[in-house]
């Protein structure tokens, strides 16, 4: 009775705006003598976004995999959602998941199922949701993320922005509150990038979703930062400038050899003048 | 030098490890749920169905060959009518299963090597995991099902169509009557070789198919990782296959005959 009553404390408390939804503290990875994450801490405040930026090799998707479960710390501890996952065996990682979303860098698409299947994965295969209502979810999130028309196309028909789309619905579809996003934008040409981008914002914004952005793609990682998306009275989606309060609510932070060398908003970043920050984005 | 080979020797034991590690969850994987009935029955069909032609024509063509070699032979001794009996016990012993398992390996092992190893180099089995699926349980358990129930189904195929590729060569060849030649057949036959016959293609469908999923889920670097597990897992499951046929024949010679 006392862990069911403490657990639905924790529940209310991360259902609260400001809650912390994902902490990283004073953790450690290497692998054989490579040192990937030295020291790293960091918050992710639910609705709130973390952007991760870094040269190839900072560590940064590495600390994404540590946050679902796919690799584990040396050392430290990492909460999501309440649970401490640094901790948990596979089968109770599984749990976890539920509420994660991941975005893979190219996409990660099952390549021998069609574009409905991949979306409808986790709803086919992992729950009991009737089939009627698992291709309504599908088709309604294709159609939030303007794929409708390719619902029964194969990964390999689509071009590359196209799976990335259709990768940000797969991990969308089971309504997840927490996205991360791996280098969701690295090598597409920036209009194609800018409507990824969108579907992010979108989806922070309209669906109240925390995302953590690990990217080395500055013009995008600013694009998610300093844009919002609100529906007009018509109830069309419109993505514009932030409002100086939103813009806050997206927190930069810079990764070099496994260690956090800045943390704060877009114009805290804009202004430093560490040299390695300067160089970077120059 | 002793450096050398203890790094071996730590690489070989790890490697032994994790395929022990494998085929425990596997079989862990059998009696817990989620059971994907539909990845089961689709692997019964690649490999069951889609294997057939290959073992039909190695079973058709080993059979005859063998009818035609063995003839010769039992020439010299004047004893060209007992054809059948050789024919028959060699296939149903020792070369329908091993060479159908040799023909799984190679189409079989190197298909579940290079599409588990696809799937690792493109993070496919991560983002299984981040949705909440047990790659083991999805992919390795239908996979190891079909393997061991279906590689005893196509040995007995490739059993009854490398006897009936004797007979062609008996009957027409060798001219010895149909009758004699399946008279042979069922008089050099015993229960006992029935069952070796039948034990060997479980133990074989299980060392193809385990050792497959082993290397392929172990792939590093890129296609061209992809390209070496095939051929590991190939060159492994084949020499798994024939080291096993002889210690399943010092089974069954020493406790059961």
């Amino acid at each position: 009775m006392a862990t069911e009553t403490r657990s639905q404390t924790a529940r209310e408390i991360l259902n609260e705006q400001g809650a912390p939804v994902v902490v990283f503290d004073h953790v450690k990875l290497a692998f054989d003598d490579k040192v990937v994450l030295e020291d790293v801490s960091f918050t992710l405040i639910k609705g709130h976004t973390k952007i991760i930026l870094g040269a190839s090799g900072s560590g940064k998707s590495t600390a994404l995999k540590i946050i679902v479960g796919l690799l584990r710390a040396d050392a430290g501890v990492v909460w999501v959602n309440g649970h401490r996952v640094d901790q948990m065996t596979e089968a109770q990682l599984m749990e976890v998941r539920n509420d994660l979303g991941m975005i893979f860098q190219e996409g990660a698409l099952f390549d021998s199922l069609t574009v409905r299947e991949n979306v409808g994965y986790k709803l086919y295969e992992e729950t009991n949701m009737p089939l009627e209502e698992v291709d309504k979810r599908v088709e309604d999130v294709l159609g939030f993320i303007g794929l409708a028309e390719h619902i029964d196309k194969m990964p390999s028909e689509l071009s590359g922005g196209q799976r990335r789309r259709v990768s940000i619905a797969r991990a969308m579809a089971f309504k997840p509150s927490i996205m991360l996003y791996d280098e969701a934008t690295t090598g597409l040409d920036p209009i194609t990038a800018t409507t990824v981008d969108d579907e992010i914002i979108k989806l922070r914004d309209l669906e109240n979703v925390s995302s953590i952005i690990v990217t080395h793609q500055l013009r995008d990682a600013f694009y998610v930062a300093t844009h919002m998306a609100a529906r007009d009275r018509n109830g069309v989606v419109q993505v514009g400038p932030a409002t100086p309060d939103k813009e806050r609510e997206a927190e930069f932070i810079m990764l070099k050899d496994g260690v956090i060398i800045f943390e704060g908003d877009a114009d805290a970043l804009r202004s430093s003048t560490d040299p390695y920050i300067r160089n970077f984005l120059s | 030098m002793p450096g050398l080979l203890q790094r071996w020797l730590k690489a070989a034991a790890h490697e032994v490890q994790e395929y022990v590690f494998l085929t425990g969850r596997a079989f862990a994987g059998l009696f817990r749920r989620p059971f994907y009935r539909h990845d089961v029955v689709e692997q019964f069909d690649l490999i069951g169905f889609g294997s057939l032609t290959v073992v039909l024509l190695a079973g058709l063509f080993t059979g005859a060959a063998l009818a035609s070699q063995t003839g010769l032979t039992l020439d010299q001794f004047g004893a060209r009518p007992v054809v059948g009996r050789l024919v028959g016990a060699s296939m149903v012993k020792e070369l329908g299963p091993v060479l159908t398992a040799l023909m799984l390996t190679g189409r079989i092992g190197s298909g579940i090597a290079a599409e588990l190893g696809s799937m690792v180099v493109t993070d496919q089995i991560n983002a299984l995991r981040a949705l909440g699926t047990d790659p083991v349980r999805k992919l390795v358990v239908p996979r190891v099902l079909a393997g061991i129930f279906m590689a005893p189904v196509l040995t007995v195929i490739s059993d009854f169509i490398g006897v009936l590729g004797g007979w062609v060569v008996a009957r027409y060849q060798l001219q010895v009557s149909s009758s004699l030649y399946w008279a042979s057949i069922t008089k050099g036959l015993y229960m006992d070789d029935v069952w070796m016959g039948l034990s060997k293609p479980f133990v074989f469908g299980f060392l193809i198919v385990t050792i497959a999923c082993h290397v392929g889920l172990r792939t590093s670097g890129g296609t061209a990782g992809v390209g070496k597990s095939t051929t590991a897992s190939v060159v492994a499951g084949s020499v798994a296959v024939i080291a096993a046929d002889f210690f399943v024949t010092q089974f069954f010679v020493g406790f059961i005959y």
